[in-house]
């Protein structure tokens, strides 16, 4: 499996989009959806909220577990996908691309993000 | 326990060729899923799907006394069980703690024309059941064996399973009824094939030796494809014996519960002869139960799409009145479902005001009866 090499990564395997206006896309990687499962229910963050680098911002729900969903940046969140909130197995199908999450106009350069490489490694895969 | 320390069936190379996500249970690497799970308890639902359920743990029991010893160590009636027939039934402590669910098939008598017993026990509890089984034979003029390395168990389930099996056997599939067994020879291997399983729809387990496991396997697979049989994992297993409201050992069955408390008390027979392990404290749990009904296992249904898990608190009015025991996204029903036991007050079908503590959100829930799902015949 590929990890696109035009996206940053977090270790808790979430991507994000390069900044355009201030404002990154993020979602979770293929990987990260793998492992989960079928995705069945996203509580994502509201728009207008802070998110924090690092921490938790909401959960990704699967047949077997709940997972919390970490934001790999700090800034404001300016738009969610709705689309995934309502058929969350987007998630599954095309986790770099309409399986999207949330958008973010960040406040502050991320500092602890891996190039699609270094991620790779580090997933394993 | 890292991979190597697990135990591994005979189709583990198929798996892994298959691309099955692996998951340890109960010491046994076995596939969790091969693609969607949802996708695979669909398949069941409406075609077919075929399992590896070799971890499950096969002890014979044979010899002149066989069934006395079985009447003994189960709460179940087992002498009553005619050749070729199978009966669901749980084995007790002597407190009337269930120390697992079993499902025990009489297979044809022993040329010298003993009795000879198959005990199916949870992976999990196939040590404990076999070590009870033992310690119970003190006494009996019959042979315990552990034959778990004997066997290995393929399930194909589903609607079209019938049709799929026909085409691989000449056993008499259409007079094999429903908790029945017969010996005969699949894609060319033997097998004992049972008309059981655990998924709430028709279908067949087929025990053979591990040497045949892949021929039978492979044998299966092809005959299925056309009928969209696809290979399934433990997890889709684990919601479709969901909705079929079929208890799992650990989840709604344990040692702090007698068959009573579990809403099973059918399966204790008092009526049967002889003594049997539990025999005592299961007459004074019928009465506890009459007199003061216990926590009662219902079925909740979500009104939101956020998922109950075992463990979670079910609330109602601010207090905890139960607790969830099983709980998935329910392929079927399109919302999140879950077994719990509450308190009897509660476990009307529509009790208004039930809910479930989600990480600490009360979520509203519908109290039903079980099962959640019913094939239609």
């Amino acid at each position: 499996m590929s990890n696109p090499t035009d996206l940053r990564y977090s270790k808790e395997h979430e991507w994000l989009s390069p900044v355009e206006d201030g404002v990154a896309t993020i979602g979770i990687t293929k990987f990260a959806a793998d492992a989960l499962g079928d995705v069945v229910y996203a509580q994502l963050p509201e728009v207008g909220e802070s998110v924090a680098e690092g921490e938790t911002c909401g959960e990704l729900e699967s047949t077997k577990s709940v997972s919390d969903l970490y934001s790999p940046v700090s800034g404001e969140v300016t738009e969610i996908n709705e689309d995934v909130v309502n058929d969350p197995s987007l998630v599954n199908s095309e986790p770099f691309e309409g399986g999207w999450l949330f958008k973010v106009r960040l406040s502050e350069e991320p500092s602890d993000l891996l190039s699609a490489d270094e991620y790779t490694e580090f997933a394993g895969n | 326990m890292s991979s190597s320390d697990l135990r591994h069936t005979a189709l583990d190379a198929l798996h892994r060729s298959l691309g099955a996500t692996m998951t340890d249970f109960a010491g046994w690497d076995m596939p969790l899923r091969y693609g969607s799970e949802r996708d695979e308890h669909n398949a069941v639902r409406t075609s077919a799907g075929l399992f590896d359920l070799s971890h499950m743990g096969e002890i014979t029991v044979t010899g002149p006394q066989a069934a006395e010893l079985l009447n003994h160590a189960l709460v179940g009636d087992i002498a009553s069980v005619g050749a070729g027939r199978a009966r669901y039934t749980m084995i007790c402590r002597e407190d009337g703690g269930i120390l697992d669910d079993l499902i025990v098939y009489r297979l044809a008598d022993t040329e010298a024309g003993l009795r000879t017993y198959m005990v199916v026990a949870n992976a999990s509890n196939a040590q404990v059941v076999l070590d009870a089984l033992t310690e119970r034979a003190a006494g009996f003029d019959a042979e315990v064996r552990d034959d778990r390395d004997a066997y290995a168990l393929i399930a194909v389930q589903g609607p079209a399973s019938p049709g799929i099996l026909a085409s691989l056997t000449d056993a008499d599939l259409d007079g094999l009824k429903y908790y029945a067994g017969l010996p005969g020879t699949v894609a060319g291997v033997p097998a004992l094939i049972a008309r059981t399983g655990y998924t709430g729809e028709d279908g067949f387990e087929l025990f053979t030796a591990p040497e045949h496991a892949e021929k039978l396997w492979r044998a299966l697979t092809a005959a299925g494809e056309a009928e969209g049989l696809i290979p399934c994992g433990l997890s889709c297993r684990d919601t479709l014996r969901l909705e079929a409201g079929m208890p799992l050992y650990g989840h709604e069955l344990s040692t702090s519960l007698t068959p009573f408390d579990a809403g099973l008390g059918r399966v204790v027979k008092f009526a049967k002869e002889g003594d049997f392990v539990g025999r005592a404290a299961l007459t004074e749990a019928a009465a506890r139960a009459e007199a003061n009904p216990p926590r009662k296992l219902v079925g909740l249904v979500a009104e939101g799409r956020r998922v109950p898990r075992a463990g979670y608190s079910v609330v109602a009015n601010g207090e905890v009145i139960g607790e969830v025991t099983s709980g998935a996204p329910s392929p079927t029903l399109g919302k999140p479902i879950a077994m719990a036991y509450v308190d009897a007050a509660y476990a009307g079908p529509g009790t208004a005001g039930v809910g479930v503590d989600i990480r600490g959100t009360h979520e509203p829930y519908e109290v039903v009866a079980l099962p959640f799902y019913r094939r239609q015949k």
